[in-house]
């Protein structure tokens, strides 16, 4: 079987058919060859598909493609729209990634959390990334590129 | 890991879900997907297809009427850690909702499909017994009421028959003197609660008129503990009387205790006791 | 240039590319004809196959091939060990890319299915039907000598898989007249490495040149090249290895895995490119695990705390095969290192390697020397506890004195340069250790339990001398070589063998040739990880890339710039002698206005119209580096944890390293590496580790079960350095990438046994989970 989709995603419209247990983050990566979502796992622990649906992030390994239907997706290949995103100018600035795997999936969480709490505290930066694992960083450079990525945005996100 | 062949129906009402349900046997509901799909990938369920309830908009919504608030099943998990009438009338929810998994989960994770899971170590089911909140359930025959205490039959297992949709959530809106606070032991990898706590106190002066408590993570399900209840109604609500009180826990457990390597069963017991005693101690604050 | 570039933290260049979802990691990696394998893996710890039956599988719609054990005979050899430690009767078992006869872990290759999409591979794997009996199991290394266990490989009797020994000075001596004598039985529990990206390979096959391309996950993609020849017997010039963005590897990418050559295999069977992901339940099952020792401790002092012997027998897990470095860590890098930092004259030390029906074990960030250091450190303070002495005073008092060109240690090595006890001074200075012991006292007083951990340590990195490779068994060099490329517009390419993964070399090496050269770093891009186009080189672990790459880099640049004088003097019409180089700029000393930059240097070179009589066009070094020592890190780290007796839990709430890498060339890069490896030595110390059943399953099967440190479970980590240079490297580097999880995993430890001291409670296997914490405290040690 079969079901006819149609998404957009970082501003451009698909239409595709999918078997109904195609997940979102493989439709995106293998059907869209939008490989900047990773997979890390299969228990929706590491956050490293994070992509934003409908305004809020999710993991797109937990999501069935059908279920995208209608939806509007921003994955990390969507968020430098005139140059660099400041969340990705702040990692850049601070180191805030190594290896770069849980990268995409960590900016897009931390824009999940800045768009919820403007100007977090350093704790609060650590429970808002709490759905997303690096296993590179020990996360001191994470928290803070996410506060100066704060301090640029304005409390704006 | 990927899932099996399966097909897939998206309903338009809640009558046609059901219909569907009845018109393809082992169908099973969808809506976030955040318990079915990850035992999907694992090959671990048996469903032959999905009904997606996922755009059902009678489904959706926090409405407050008459003393009584009303979740649709479709609510996320953020959307009840963030309403403004939860905070009001039943802020236990917004403060279990906040711990539950993390901000992606909790953006597609809803209400409906955590309870029918009944996963053994969701916080919801624990705060909803220790409400006294009631399941709305729409089936074949019409809609019916099921307590949260008759909802929950074991691990992993509910009161929903096959062609059964939960559908909304009803949670008696705190009184005068209530203070009702959630304690959660998370286990470190899943985020699931290792044990959770959850009390609801009422007081009048400086006594304890009634109370409400349920443990959840290292029962089969959620578990309402009739002798802590029972030893802090008509008490003071100082420390010593909180203590004596979670110290009555293990009285209300049985014997069919979950534990695994992070955390025995006996272990959890003890916790039980130690997050009992904290849910009461921050509910008890709130009561003033 | 107007920026200082060398010790500067300047921003990534490798960065852009990752924050914007353009890297390629191979598992993005699409070819036109490409097919998808999934591999069936043993659910038995110990069993022998009775039958295969492929054929349902095979039959199925969108399934392209099955393969079984039978189908690699004579095309796949077995795969080898390669590190055959010297006088240690290694046992080199056959290990099959695909069990024939016997499985032996939870995770052994059994069957691949190639098909045209993953989830069609994954259906037809249901429908190989495997029939199995069960053999009797072990996954406890020290269980697996005893009389009467299971035998996982005939010609390994006892399932001794080697036997080693480090001596030096007279251990039996030292303990026999020790004043003193403390013992431990310490037990370094299993590791998944978890580099968030799981292992991958593509392979392509083109049948007419009988050429095989392997993009793989790999972190030395010249070692998987040499390996696969072995394998497959393919000739080494016909295979073209490529490691582009590989996503974290911590050693568990440098073994040459049974899956690769499988999935060559599967391209070269089916004649189209051919591409294998692994799922994370996969990799904790297939990909190799760290640590798994017991050791049974003891350590020789004198009255007054002077440490006179240590003495270890080891039991280290090997899992059911020999995977490529194995036998070298439990061994080289740790027995080695049993002195730690301190002036011990007299070591012993037993290791025995034991096969197991487990995963198998090998190199895991730190590899050997957290074990080592968890091993004199934790000793250190049990000998503390029994003077009654700080912990720290006790240090000190055994200390090797600063030194700057070679210190003799009595396992036989010789550490380059340190001065120990000035890193010590500083994280002392930084936590304020006296306040800190006295607001301990005074929380205690109030019965809040904070506990404090101080660590002294020295590491061995850097590998490393090829004859010293040669002389321990390892079956390669440990040399670096580097190609520096100038075009003709002055930009510039250096290629290296070494193969980052996240280390940040692509900024560092282009730093080097910044500082070197004159050239902006902007023009200069580091390309790496593609055996076809990058020179010979050993790859990226062991804290080597800039230790020996980086080295090998520093001279090629050193090459360019007396050749580049000897250009200068023609075009100036000066004698190459009278030529001075400064910031990019030769010129006649004396006469700076007479100077050529190197922008024109590298065009004349590359046009190579006037060049001096008899010298080659181009501008172009070839640099081979062989260091002639290991290098030797040290520093100090504290942690201090707060603990509640009421449930066990611990907070790691602070965390202070003070490091010394030697000549740091980009300090952002090396704070970095340090809070990584903080970090993942924190985990295994309070929550990670690898749980077996009675029955050889894994129960930590998934990232559901196997807690890995998340941003909510950590502090900031604060990270201070001196910098002692090193004496053999030519820009006075050591190495940087193991250090953090070295120290950590005891630093942790200790601070929470700190904290359990009044408790009484003295003797804890890690992780220290909550439970076993709080058993401690209520009954007493965790029994």
């Amino acid at each position: 079987m079969k079901v006819p989709i149609e998404v957009t995603v970082n501003g451009r419209q698909y239409r595709h058919e999918v078997e109904p247990r195609l997940l979102l983050v493989d439709y995106l990566r293998d059907t869209l060859d939008l490989t900047g979502a990773k997979i890390g796992c299969d228990t929706s622990q590491c956050g490293s598909c994070t992509v934003e649906m409908n305004g809020t992030a999710m993991k797109s390994c937990t999501c069935l493609a059908v279920q995208a239907d209608g939806s509007t997706i921003t994955t990390i290949e969507g968020l430098a729209v005139d140059g660099l995103h400041p969340i990705q100018e702040a990692f850049w600035n601070k180191h805030g990634l190594q290896c770069g795997f849980c990268t995409p999936g960590m900016i897009m969480a931390a824009k999940e959390l800045l768009r919820n709490n403007p100007s977090p505290s350093p704790d609060e930066v650590r429970h808002g990334l709490e759905g997303n694992i690096c296993r590179c960083t020990g996360y001191t450079n994470i928290v803070k590129a996410v506060q100066e990525a704060a301090a640029v945005m304005g409390g704006a996100s | 890991m990927y899932a099996a062949q399966i097909d897939y129906h998206r309903a338009c009402s809640l009558q046609e879900a059901i219909a569907l349900l009845q018109e393809h046997e082992g169908a099973k509901i969808i809506a976030g997907g955040h318990s079915l799909i990850p035992l999907l990938r694992f090959r671990l369920s048996d469903a032959s297809s999905l009904i997606d309830i996922g755009r059902l908009d009678e489904l959706k919504g926090i409405s407050r009427s008459n003393g009584c608030v009303s979740i649709g099943a479709l609510t996320t998990h953020a959307e009840l850690a963030s309403s403004d009438v939860l905070k009001d009338a039943c802020p236990i929810i917004p403060e279990a909702a906040a711990v539950i998994g993390d901000p992606q989960v909790r953006n597609r994770g809803t209400v409906g499909g955590n309870l029918a899971h009944a996963d053994p170590g969701s916080d919801l089911p624990t705060v909803l017994v220790a409400l006294g909140a009631e399941f709305r359930v729409a089936g074949p025959s019409g809609d019916r009421l099921v307590a949260a205490a008759d909802f929950f039959q074991g691990l992993m297992s509910t009161a929903l028959g096959n062609d059964d949709v939960l559908t909304s959530v009803e949670v008696p809106a705190a009184q005068a003197g209530q203070g009702m606070a959630y304690a959660k032991y998370i286990h470190p990898a899943s985020r699931y609660a290792v044990v959770g706590a959850a009390a609801v106190l009422t007081a009048s002066g400086d006594t304890c008129s009634a109370a409400r408590v349920a443990v959840g993570g290292l029962t089969p399900s959620a578990t309402r503990a009739p002798s802590v209840e029972c030893s802090l109604t008509g008490n003071g609500l100082g420390e010593k009387a909180q203590a004596e009180a979670a110290s009555q826990v293990a009285n209300d457990l049985g014997d069919d205790l979950l534990g695994d390597i992070s955390a025995s069963a006996g272990y959890r017991l003890k916790m039980a006791e130690v997050y009992v005693g904290r849910a009461v101690a921050a509910a008890a604050a709130r009561t003033a | 240039m107007t920026t200082r570039i060398f010790s500067s933290g300047i921003r990534r260049r490798e960065d852009p590319r990752l924050i914007t979802g353009q890297a390629s990691y191979t598992a993005d990696i699409k070819l036109p004809g490409m097919t998808h394998a999934a591999i069936l893996r043993s659910p038995h710890a110990h069993a022998r196959i009775k039958s295969i039956d492929a054929s349902a599988a095979a039959g199925r719609d969108g399934v392209v091939a099955v393969f079984t054990g039978a189908d690699t005979e004579g095309a796949l050899n077995g795969i080898p060990c390669a590190w055959q430690v010297p006088n240690s009767d290694v046992k080199a078992v056959d290990h099959p890319p695909i069990a024939k006869d016997v499985v032996r872990y939870v995770g052994d290759a059994v069957a691949v299915v190639v098909a045209e999409s993953r989830y069609v591979a994954e259906d037809a794997l249901e429908h190989v039907d495997v029939e199995y009996e069960p053999l009797s199991s072990v996954t406890d290394p020290k269980k697996a000598t005893a009389d009467g266990a299971p035998q996982l490989h005939e010609d390994a009797p006892g399932n001794q898989a080697f036997h080693w020994t480090v001596s030096g000075g007279d251990a039996g001596a030292a303990f026999s007249e020790a004043d003193v004598v403390v013992k431990d039985r310490i037990v370094h529990q299993r590791l998944i490495p978890n580099a968030m990206e799981p292992r991958a390979a593509v392979a392509q096959w083109v049948g007419s040149t009988q050429d095989l391309t392997l993009w793989s996950t790999s972190q030395n993609p010249h070692i998987a090249r040499f390996l696969m020849s072995v394998v497959t017997d393919l000739p080494e010039h016909r295979i073209r290895v490529i490691a582009q963005e590989v996503g974290g590897g911590f050693g568990s990418k440098i073994p040459f895995y049974a899956d690769e050559a499988i999935i060559a295999f599967c391209a070269m069977r089916t004649g189209g490119p051919v591409k294998w992901v692994e799922t994370r339940s996969e990799n904790y099952q297939a990909t190799i695990h760290g640590r798994d020792h017991i050791e049974e401790v003891e350590l020789a002092a004198t009255r007054d705390g002077k440490i006179t012997g240590v003495r270890a027998a080891v039991w280290a897990g090997m899992g059911a095969y020999l995977s490529t470095a194995s036998t070298g860590i439990p061994t080289i890098l740790h027995g080695l290192m049993y002195a730690g930092p301190y002036d011990i004259p007299n070591v012993h030390g037993d290791v025995y390697g034991v096969f197991t029906n487990a995963t198998p074990v090998d190199a895991y960030r730190g590899a050997g020397r957290p074990e080592a250091t968890f091993l004199v450190e934790r000793m250190v303070n049990l000998l503390a506890d029994k003077l009654g002495m700080d912990p720290v005073e006790l240090r000190r008092k055994n200390l090797i004195p600063a030194f700057e060109n070679g210190h003799d240690v009595s396992t036989g090595l010789t550490y380059d340069s340190g001065d120990y006890e000035k890193a010590l001074d500083m994280l002392m200075d930084s936590i304020a250790y006296q306040d800190l012991r006295r607001d301990q006292a005074a929380a205690r007083s109030e019965g809040k339990h904070v506990g404090i951990g101080v660590t002294t340590y020295v590491e061995i990195c850097g590998l490393g001398p090829s004859q010293v490779a040669g002389a321990v068994g390892f079956g390669g060099g440990l040399w670096e070589s580097a190609i520096i490329r100038f075009h003709p517009t002055g930009k510039v390419n250096v290629m290296t063998g070494a193969s980052p993964h996240g280390q940040g070399e692509e900024t560092t090496f282009a730093q080097v040739v910044s500082h070197e050269l004159g050239v902006d770093v902007d023009d200069i891009e580091v390309l790496h990880g593609d055996t076809d186009t990058s020179p010979m080189g050993w790859g990226t672990y062991g804290s080597r890339t800039t230790a020996v790459a980086g080295a090998a880099v520093a001279l090629g640049a050193r090459k360019l710039k007396e050749k580049g004088k000897a250009i200068a003097a023609h075009l100036l019409e000066a004698a190459v002698e009278d030529i001075e180089y400064d910031d990019g700029n030769f010129f006649v000393k004396g006469s700076p206005d007479q100077s050529k930059t190197i922008d024109d240097i590298a065009l004349m070179a590359n046009v190579a119209w006037n060049l001096p009589e008899g010298m080659e066009p181009g501008f172009e070094s070839t640099t081979f580096y062989d260091p002639p020592n290991f290098a030797y890190p040290f520093g100090a780290h504290a942690a201090v944890v707060e603990l509640d007796p009421d449930t066990g839990q611990i907070s790691l709430t602070r965390y202070v390293a003070v490091d010394d890498c030697g000549t740091q060339i980009n300090p952002m890069i090396i704070e970095g590496q340090v809070h990584g490896g903080v970090v993942q030595g924190a985990g295994p110390a309070l929550w990670e580790g690898a749980v077996y059943d009675d029955g050889g399953q894994l129960i930590t099967g998934s990232m559901m079960d196997y807690a890995l440190p998340r941003a909510d479970m950590v502090p900031e980590i604060e990270t201070m350095s001196t910098d002692t240079p090193s004496p053999d490297h030519p820009l006075g580097v050591k190495g940087i990438g193991e250090t953090g999880t070295i120290a950590s995993t005891v630093t942790v430890y200790n601070a929470v046994m700190d904290a359990l001291k009044p408790f009484g409670v003295d003797k804890l296997d890690m992780p220290l989970t909550p439970e076993r914490v709080w058993r401690a405290i209520h009954h007493g040690n965790g029994s």
